[in-house]
């Protein structure tokens, strides 16, 4: 485990790098963790699959399969992919603050 | 340090449903993290990207010493040639599959394409069966010979599905 300091905050990372606590978490944060991960500017795509996330996780425990997520959020793969470049369901569960997804889909 | 995987080639080469999944999970999860992904579609995997057979695809159920019946006995292989078995064991798979967000064979198909993966059928097979590219799901880049395929490989992992 170990602490990064991003916006002045303090925050916990878990193994993965992602943030430990789901709290930590707002959009300032998520801009900075975008940053890092190549992703420069936030739309309201990126943002819409964020918070869609967030809300899969908060009622399930789990983020969503990307299968799950363009049927239901109206970001189809193909945007997806694009919006989150090399690894969507990764990066964008880092970017909202949850840990690495576990299912295989 | 090991370096990670960057690129895979998956060859799919088994038509029953139980053969073609193992391919299509992998290759779809290299896309998920950032691994390009092609996969090579030869002999009867040839059956998942095949426009009017990819929806059709069964679990052998005939000689597979694994199979359990529901509850977890083991079943007797001699039953899975029971006609109506395979059949069965299709549909059961295919709810179990669906439950855990398992797509079925074209929606998967489609998904790995849009995700940037490549899709290719192996041209021996294809004039063995005396098949064209119109046979074909449009989702299938090319027709293209085992040299191609390693060609296409190159600094890529080779799979054997």
């Amino acid at each position: 485990m170990e602490t990064v300091e991003i916006v002045g905050r303090k925050l916990e990372l878990d193994d993965d790098g992602h943030l430990k606590n789901l709290n930590d978490w707002d959009k300032e944060i998520a801009q900075e963790f975008a940053k890092l991960e190549g992703i420069d500017a936030m739309t309201d795509r990126h943002w819409l699959v964020i918070d869609y996330m967030r809300k899969e996780f908060k009622e399930k425990g789990d983020a969503p399969s990307i299968r799950k997520l363009t049927k239901e959020s109206g970001v189809d793969t193909k945007e997806l992919y694009a919006l989150f470049p090399k690894g969507p369901a990764k990066k964008a569960a880092k970017i909202a603050g949850l840990p690495k997804p576990k299912g295989c889909i | 340090m090991s370096q990670p995987i960057e690129k895979v080639s998956i060859v799919v080469s088994r038509g029953s449903l139980e053969g073609v999944y193992p391919g299509l999970i992998m290759a779809n999860g290299a896309r998920m993290e950032g691994i390009e992904a092609t996969l090579f579609f030869t002999f009867f995997g040839l059956d998942a990207i095949i426009e009017n057979r990819m929806d059709g695809l069964s679990v052998a159920t005939v000689g597979n010493s694994a199979m359990r019946m529901p509850g977890g006995l083991k079943m007797p292989t001699i039953l899975g040639a029971i006609p109506g078995m395979s059949k069965f064991a299709t549909v059961m798979m295919k709810k179990e599959m669906e439950k855990i967000d398992i797509p079925p064979v074209r929606e998967f198909i489609e998904m790995i394409s849009d995700a940037g993966g490549e899709l290719y059928a192996c041209k021996a097979t294809v004039d063995m069966f005396h098949l064209t590219k119109k046979d074909f799901c449009p989702q299938v880049n090319d027709i293209i010979s085992v040299g191609q395929f390693y060609e296409k490989s190159a600094g890529a992992q080779i799979i054997f599905t």
